[in-house]
């Protein structure tokens, strides 16, 4: 059953400063196939598919479409050629309406007919069981409905080849499926999908064939069904996969005879959370876990301050304390990895040296900076210690792949020694080896006795880190799992049923 | 090698820009360099363009910080330098007698009053999130007025043996003394810079309030201190014009040197919409700004038609500096590297 070549890219080679990208890639997609292309973090994925979509000019190589030699110098010429795409982080105008967002750049006209436009965006939201309304502002959807809308503005757009870069990162369950639906759909019109995921079971649900790429290089292309995950995530990671299970989960910590390192009590933000307790022990690992939109990460805002605290009586080490800024927390010994780490994390502009030293330099004081030795050996040690890959400390940090910025600032906290870190997914967006590392870390800082807030939209990797969960719903906390062995159904029966 | 290459590489333009420059001005005539000592002070074309462009150094290094903080630029830069300056001759001229103890209270009353103008911009866009420009604006248009009121009468004369060598000469120093405060004043920059985390907590709070919030910084006493600091710089500015002219003249003083500083910023390699910056960038983009001024007043264009020649000049400048054509040179450059890696990697094969 050879089918029908829609895509060939032959020999592509990119480079940007001081690291290479992609090198002597190939990459086949054939019609009505779902083809996954696999590999870690930097492994050149999003390269490959911004060099598909004319984000990015490729150095060498050719690609051709339906036998037809291609060189596309933008976006818009690639849309113009069938290829439709929804990146990993989205790109569409939060300050514009749904309408705007699904036909914005594609009218004919020189005037838009704004009630026709509705009409059709109410149509095309209506056929693909979108929650929204036409005339909505997008800024006021949440992240997964504004992906839904990324597709299909994607969709829509008569496409023959559509570029999924990791479209499921921030939809819950349900919402995938809905996805997979369309997207076996589209499937079945002969449309050739490309789909990149650090979710395996969802590559192996629905792909048909599997691209594996390693450090920009091609190491294969292999079909679904012959394919073990075994080997899969061997080759992606170039050694056999560390065995995740061995790693100890800290013991139950919930000490009532002892202080807590943090406590909050009645504690709500302007994010608009209903006030809750909480309490963290030395060396325990606790994590909020819940569904997309249940106040997961609003929480650990309102712990750390990131939203303006509304109410709440806060106490570490037994002593009361105001946290009225995130500097206050910080002066504490808390640390905050945001969720949202291009929007809160990354200082993209500035090397990676400077986003390491930031927060301790600013503990430091003003007056006080660090000298460019002092700078250069923090940033070498922590490099070194979670194998940043980087070409130099001075790279701008816009430069490295999703998984090395988020060990950078990882490093920035690690550095200031806190006694109590908040992660807020962590793993997201970057991949499996990676993803094993950090778990890795939180395991380890756990033992030497910082306290971790771990926040994952993967419930397995909570399960395996996390020994005291906070059961979320609607904006509060419905109930508390603790032990060794959290199965997940545990989890799902206290979402479902509200109680413990 | 690299390392000198990324650091530099935001300086090529503005000083290939002033390599041409100077080799039309060479061209043009041979003694272009020559220096001549005139009662017992250097004069010479070199000298000269280091002296006018004093003003519009000292500005620039204050249009840069505030563009780096707030993503904005203040054009009240020059009206905020006439304010100044307008204080420092009334502090002066109500003080009796001109004395250096005078001269230097006034001096530090003036870098008071642009501190404080600094501060109402800087609260206006730091806590009421107005846009830097329509902020300024609003000095801009009513900042000359306030200076002539402060004057009391057209042009206050200030005719002094110590202002005028301020402005010009001290007997027994070879350099003309605005060169030298500009030096000195370049100087205190880099201290500061080196002392403490401006550049830091500014770039950071220019590429990202709410990463710079997160991380302790408060974006809002950063960019009120940028402020303050780019009115210092416009009160130095005033207090030099004021010593070059001798009089002070609130309609004519520091007049366009806004768009002179925005100009220089743009020149230096700075984006204006704020983020990493290179002050280094900003002075060269200044002197060559003054540089321009002087070769087409050399080149003989009338000064009617100077200011279309220079737009001109601007023009290619601007689009030479454009992202779109830095990324055609890079790629270029790029691709010829990349042969070579290439070439060298199958020499060595595998």
């Amino acid at each position: 059953m050879q089918s029908e070549i829609i895509l060939e890219m032959r020999g592509i080679c990119k480079s940007f400063p001081g690291v290479r990208a992609l090198h002597n890639v190939d990459f086949i997609l054939r019609k009505g196939e779902i083809h996954a292309l696999m590999g870690e973090n930097g492994a050149g994925k999003s390269t490959l598919v911004k060099i598909m979509t004319g984000v990015y000019e490729k150095d060498a190589g050719s690609i051709t479409i339906e036998g037809k030699p291609v060189h596309f110098r933008s976006p818009q010429e690639a849309q113009e050629n069938g290829i439709g795409t929804v990146y990993q982080e989205i790109t569409l105008c939060p300050n514009l309406t749904v309408a705007e967002n699904l036909f914005i750049g594609r009218g004919r006209y020189t005037f838009v007919r704004w009630k026709e436009m509705n009409k059709k965006a109410e149509e095309i939201l209506k056929s693909l069981g979108i929650p929204a309304r036409p005339t909505q502002e997008l800024s006021n959807c949440s992240l997964a409905i504004q992906q839904m809308i990324a597709i299909a503005r994607a969709i829509d757009m008569e496409c023959k080849i559509l570029i999924l870069d990791e479209p499921t990162s921030s939809l819950d369950e349900e919402e995938v499926l809905k996805l997979f639906k369309l997207m076996r759909e589209l499937k079945s019109r002969g449309v050739g999908i490309v789909f990149i995921t650090h979710f395996l079971d969802q590559v192996y649900e629905i792909s048909d064939r599997i691209t594996v790429l390693r450090n920009g290089i091609l190491i294969g292309e292999y079909e679904a069904s012959s394919l073990s995950r075994f080997e899969l995530v061997s080759k992606m990671m170039g050694k056999a996969l560390d065995d995740v299970e061995k790693m100890e989960k800290p013991p139950v910590t919930i000490r009532e005879d002892e202080v807590p390192v943090f406590e909050a009590t009645g504690l709500t933000s302007v994010a608009g959370i209903k006030p809750f307790d909480f309490k963290i022990w030395k060396g325990e690992v606790n994590g909020f876990i819940g569904l997309l939109g249940s106040g997961r990460s609003e929480s650990v805002r309102a712990i750390y301050a990131a939203d303006t605290v509304v109410s709440g009586e806060i106490k570490v080490n037994g002593k009361k304390v105001k946290i009225k800024e995130p500097i206050h927390a910080m002066k504490l010994g808390i640390g905050y990895l945001p969720e949202d780490r291009k929007g809160e994390g990354i200082l993209a502009d500035i090397s990676v040296r400077d986003n390491i030293i930031l927060s301790l330099q600013v503990l430091k004081g003003f007056f006080k900076p660090f000298s460019r030795k002092e700078a250069e050996s923090y940033a070498n040690e922590f490099i070194k210690k979670l194998s940043i890959k980087t070409p130099s400390t001075n790279t701008a940090i816009k430069f490295l792949s999703g998984g090395n910025q988020q060990k950078v600032i990882l490093a920035r906290w690690l550095l200031t020694h806190p006694q109590y870190l908040i992660l807020d997914e962590p793993t997201r967006g970057i991949d499996v080896g990676t993803k094993v590392e950090i778990q890795k870390l939180v395991l380890k800082l756990a033992e030497e006795g910082v306290s971790v807030t771990f926040i994952s939209s993967e419930i397995e990797e909570m399960l395996r880190t996390c020994s005291r969960l906070l059961v979320m719903k609607d904006r509060q906390i419905v109930g508390e799992l603790s032990g060794r062995n959290i199965r997940q159904t545990d989890v799902m029966h206290v979402i479902a049923g509200g109680k413990t | 090698m690299v390392k000198i290459k990324t650091q530099m590489s935001h300086l090529i333009l503005p000083l290939s820009v002033l390599l041409i420059l100077i080799v039309i001005n060479l061209i043009k005539g041979a003694d272009y360099f020559s220096i001549k000592i005139i009662n017992g002070a250097l004069y010479g074309n070199i000298p000269n363009i280091l002296f006018g462009a004093t003003e519009l150094v000292i500005i620039s290094i204050g249009m840069t910080l505030v563009t780096a903080a707030s993503r904005g630029q203040d054009i009240s830069v020059g009206v905020s330098g006439a304010i100044t300056s307008a204080i420092f001759v009334q502090v002066v001229l109500n003080a009796g007698q001109i004395t250096w103890f005078t001269i230097l209270g006034g001096f530090i009353i003036s870098c008071v009053v642009g501190i404080a103008i600094g501060a109402f911009n800087g609260s206006l866009v730091a806590i009421f999130k107005v846009q830097p420009m329509v902020a300024t604006l609003i000095l801009f248009t009513a900042g000359r007025s306030i200076a002539f009121i402060i004057d009391g009468k057209l042009s206050p004369v200030l005719a002094n043996d110590l202002v005028s060598q301020i402005g010009g000469v001290i007997p027994g120093v070879p350099i003309q003394t605005p060169i030298i405060l500009t030096a000195i004043f370049i100087a205190c920059v880099a201290v500061g810079l080196k002392v403490t985390n401006l550049r830091l907590y500014t770039e950071a709070v220019g590429i990202n309030e709410q990463t710079a919030r997160l991380n302790g910084i408060n974006p809002r006493k950063i960019k009120f201190l940028n402020y303050m600091i780019c009115g210092i710089c416009t009160a130095v500015a005033g207090f030099i014009a004021v010593s070059k002219a001798g009089r002070h003249d609130s309609v004519n003083i520091l007049k366009f040197i806004e768009m002179d500083a925005i100009l220089a910023v743009a020149i230096g390699g700075n984006a204006l919409s704020g983020g990493t910056f290179s002050i280094t960038g900003s002075i060269i983009g200044a002197y060559t700004i003054e540089v321009l001024n002087r070769t087409l007043l050399r080149l003989e264009f009338g000064t009617e038609t100077l200011k279309a020649f220079k737009a001109i000049f601007i023009i290619i400048l601007m689009v030479m500096a454009s992202p779109v054509v830095r990324e055609y040179i890079s790629k270029n450059l790029k691709r010829k590297r990349l042969d070579v890696e290439n070439n060298f990697m199958e020499k060595n094969g595998a």
